[in-house]
Formats: C-alpha cells, sequence, structure tokens
C-alpha cells in the first residue's frame, strides 16, 4: 500500500503535472514588490498540495531551482530548507528589476511489457535509458518538460530575467508579473519552444481554496498570437497553470512531449 | 497670514501673469491603537489616465529605522512600496529623497500644504483635468486611498472638500487663480 502511494504521487506530480490532478505544485513568495533598493529579502516556500496555498502533501525538490536576476544571470537560494510538507529557502535582491524564480522538470517515461508479461514503468533522465531491457515489448517512450514559476521585483518591473529560453513552454509577459492589480486586465502570451502557441486553455485559481466550497476556476484560451488576458476579480496570490500534449519530442527516443507551466502571480489591491 | 500676502499680491499683479496657487489641508486622524506608527503619506496629481504629473509630497521614514525588537537597522524605503498605488504610479521610478518633496513622517493632526504654479513641484503643469491623490498607509494599521477631482488653472477661487474613513480625514482643496 505504501508503496502504490507513492507510485501515486510520483505519477501525479511528474507524468501527468497537475491537469488531471488535485495535486497543485506551487512557489509562495513572501512579498513580490519590493521598494527598498540596498537590502531587500524575500522567502520563498515550495510545495505540492490539495488546497492553494496551504501545504499538506508534499515539500517539492529543490533541486532544479533556477533563479535568474534582472540581468539574466542566475542568483543563489540562500538557507534551503526542506520540511515535511514544504520546502522553502531565502533570496537576497540585491539588483534593481524583475526576478524569475523556477523549479524545472525535464524527464523522460517508459511503460512496456517485459520478458514475463508484466506491465512495467519507468522513468529516468536519457542517459539511463539503458536500464530498460532491451527485449521489452510495446516499449513507449514519452517526455515531460515543465516549470513552476514565480515573479518578485525590486523597483521598477524590467524584463531581462524574463527573455524565453525557446524551450518548452513559458510564458512570456506582456504586462509584468507583478504589475498586478485587482480590477485590471493583465495580458500574457504563451510560446512553445520559442513560437507562439494557440488555443491552449489557461487555468487560474485564486488562492484560499481551503475556505470556499469552490475551485472558482477563470480559465482563457489563447489566440493566434499565443496571447490571452485575464482580469483579476480580487486582490491575492493566484495559481497559473497550463499544459498540453502531444509536442513533438526533442529526445530522439521519445514519441511525444508533455509541457506543463505554472506559476503564483500577487494581484495587489488598488 | 499668508491669505492676506496673497491677497495684495493679486492687487498688483494682473491675473494673467499671476502663479495660480494650491493649498491643501489634510487631516491624519488620531488612532485608538496601542501600537501607533505615524503613517507613510503620499501626495500627488494624477492625469486622466492614472499617470502621475506631479508629486506634491512624500512622507516616510527617510532615516534608517531600529527594528524594535532586534535593534537592527532597518532602512524606512522598505515600507514604502506599501503606498502601493504611488509607488506603483510613481515611487518606483524615483531617485529618492526627491528635493522639496520627500520628507520625515507627521504626527496626527492637520497638516497644511501650500504650492504654487510656476514652483516645483507644480511648476509646468499643463492646464486641464486633474484629481488630487491622498494615499496614507500605516503600519500595523490601515491603508486608504483618496481623489479629488480638480480643474486646474483655477479660473476663479475654488474650494473642495472630501472625508476619508479611517486613515484619511477631513481634506480641504483650496485652489485661487
Amino acid at each position: 500500500m505504501k508503496k502504490l502511494s507513492h507510485w501515486i504521487v510520483f505519477a501525479l506530480a511528474a507524468v501527468i503535472p497537475v491537469a488531471a490532478s488535485a495535486h497543485k505544485m506551487f512557489l509562495v513568495p513572501s512579498t513580490t514588490v519590493l521598494s527598498d533598493p540596498t537590502d531587500a529579502w524575500i522567502t520563498v516556500d515550495a510545495a505540492i498540495s490539495n488546497d492553494l496555498f496551504n501545504f499538506n502533501h508534499h515539500a517539492m525538490d529543490l533541486a532544479n531551482l533556477v533563479v535568474t536576476g534582472p540581468d539574466g544571470k542566475p542568483v543563489a537560494a540562500e538557507n534551503r530548507h526542506q520540511g515535511k510538507w514544504r520546502s522553502s529557502f531565502d533570496l537576497h535582491l540585491l539588483q534593481a528589476g524583475t526576478y524569475r524564480i523556477a523549479v524545472t522538470s525535464e524527464g523522460l517515461f517508459a511503460s512496456y511489457v517485459d520478458a514475463k508479461g508484466e506491465k512495467k514503468r519507468w522513468r529516468g533522465s536519457a542517459d539511463k535509458l539503458g536500464e530498460i531491457p532491451a527485449d521489452a515489448k510495446d516499449l513507449v517512450i514519452s517526455q515531460a518538460q515543465g516549470s513552476v514559476n514565480t515573479y518578485v521585483t525590486v523597483g521598477k518591473p524590467s524584463d531581462g530575467a524574463l527573455k524565453p529560453s525557446g524551450h518548452g513552454l513559458e510564458l512570456a509577459p506582456v504586462t509584468a508579473p507583478n504589475d498586478l492589480f485587482a480590477g485590471e486586465a493583465a495580458k500574457f502570451r504563451f510560446l512553445v519552444d520559442g513560437k507562439p502557441i494557440k488555443d491552449l486553455k489557461v487555468t487560474v485559481i485564486a488562492g484560499g481554496t481551503r475556505y470556499r466550497d469552490k475551485q472558482d476556476e477563470i480559465t482563457a484560451t489563447t489566440d493566434a498570437d499565443g496571447q490571452f488576458s485575464v482580469t483579476w476579480p480580487a486582490p491575492g496570490m493566484y495559481w497559473l497553470n497550463a499544459s498540453l500534449d502531444g509536442q513533438k519530442a526533442t529526445e530522439p527516443k521519445a514519441s511525444t512531449r508533455r509541457l506543463s507551466y505554472t506559476a503564483t502571480l500577487e494581484v495587489l489591491p488598488q | 497670514m499668508r491669505p492676506h500676502r496673497l491677497f495684495l499680491l493679486a492687487a498688483v499683479v494682473s491675473p494673467a501673469a499671476f502663479a495660480a496657487d494650491l493649498q491643501l489641508s489634510l487631516q491624519l486622524p488620531t488612532q485608538t491603537v496601542s501600537e501607533y506608527h505615524r503613517p507613510y503619506v503620499a501626495v500627488w496629481v494624477e492625469r486622466a489616465d492614472r499617470s502621475v504629473a506631479a508629486n506634491l509630497a512624500v512622507w516616510y521614514q527617510n532615516k534608517d529605522g531600529k527594528d524594535a525588537q532586534t535593534g537592527k537597522s532597518e532602512p524606512g524605503s522598505k515600507w514604502l512600496a506599501d503606498l502601493r498605488q504611488w509607488w506603483r504610479r510613481s515611487g518606483r521610478e524615483q531617485q529618492l529623497p526627491i528635493d522639496g518633496v520627500t520628507g520625515a513622517t507627521r504626527p496626527a493632526g492637520q497638516h497644511q500644504l501650500h504650492f504654487s504654479d510656476g514652483k516645483a513641484p507644480l511648476a509646468g503643469l499643463a492646464a486641464g483635468s486633474y484629481k488630487l491623490m491622498i494615499e496614507v498607509a500605516r503600519e500595523v494599521g490601515g491603508r486608504e486611498v483618496l481623489g479629488v477631482p480638480f480643474s486646474w488653472p483655477p479660473s476663479a477661487p475654488v474650494h473642495l472638500s472630501a472625508q476619508g474613513e479611517h486613515e484619511i480625514g477631513a481634506v480641504k482643496l483650496d485652489l485661487n487663480p
């Protein structure tokens, strides 16, 4: 039973990131808009939970934490900690401008029938593909790329940290991600491998789901230019997610690629 | 004293050449709380598109403070972002301090501010419709934003008033041609 539940966690958190699952991955920054240019710090929690933004399921692995500073260069996280329900770290924000904080995931998933006729699953990186037996039948390999993001700005918003890498599903902000206010519309663009993706369904959910009876999802669909707009109904922390399957794999042995993007965005009162 | 002097000036200088004048009376209410900190205050002139035409006053802890618990030094600018609208519309674009605009926090009470056309920070304010914006944010207290619409320059004396709810008290805006 323990093994099974572990499998479920593993499957939900990694194989099908969030979309089909109740578990949501998120980062929660302590502050997103800072005015002190000399000694700004924030702390960030990272978790996989059912409720937004309470910690009740799994701490997030920070092995692939990437913090990009306003100059586009990496920023080191300090005071890393992994607890039972959430991980956390601090960031010393020494430059003015916008930072992107991301936990990325990249992996291969395989299903096959082994020599005994048993259905097997495998997860790993491309260099570990040799672990799959050479006599495996009905072998299907798929690739998954995802990122869980948040943004923070010291002083004036800047876009040096927001330049798309051209890999996977990325959000290219039109509205600065730290310039979001209740009652106003914000516009963003989704890119797949650097190109606008149309008809992508985007889900936005306000935090505090524990204290209401419905998820109250806000949905939007990207237009031909990959753009969509969200009008924020109230101040608060929001969880934004999009995922899509069936993309052309970039790993030669994989037949398909699944992409996901998640962000926590803070909306301020007027 | 001041109105008297203005009257004398108005009598000798032709109206076309004389600079208009804006006087603001802003009340910061007394708060019945055990932990009181003087609020951060921003006063600015906003255009119809919500861009900032002039920063009139920003009161904040403009020297490093001391954290009450740890005694560690902490820059007062850390809390300027709590003046959310001002920070967004203007503050984050500014190099602080702003000469003649930024200053230390002030106690509860009635505060008089006086500005003249042709002199900073009102210099160059084009004729048009504006809002005088007041934003007040108090540590471990509340935040309030109030806007008083006005036209500039006034062709006759104008007396406007507004009433805040919790962090802003009575506001009087007097415009004189």
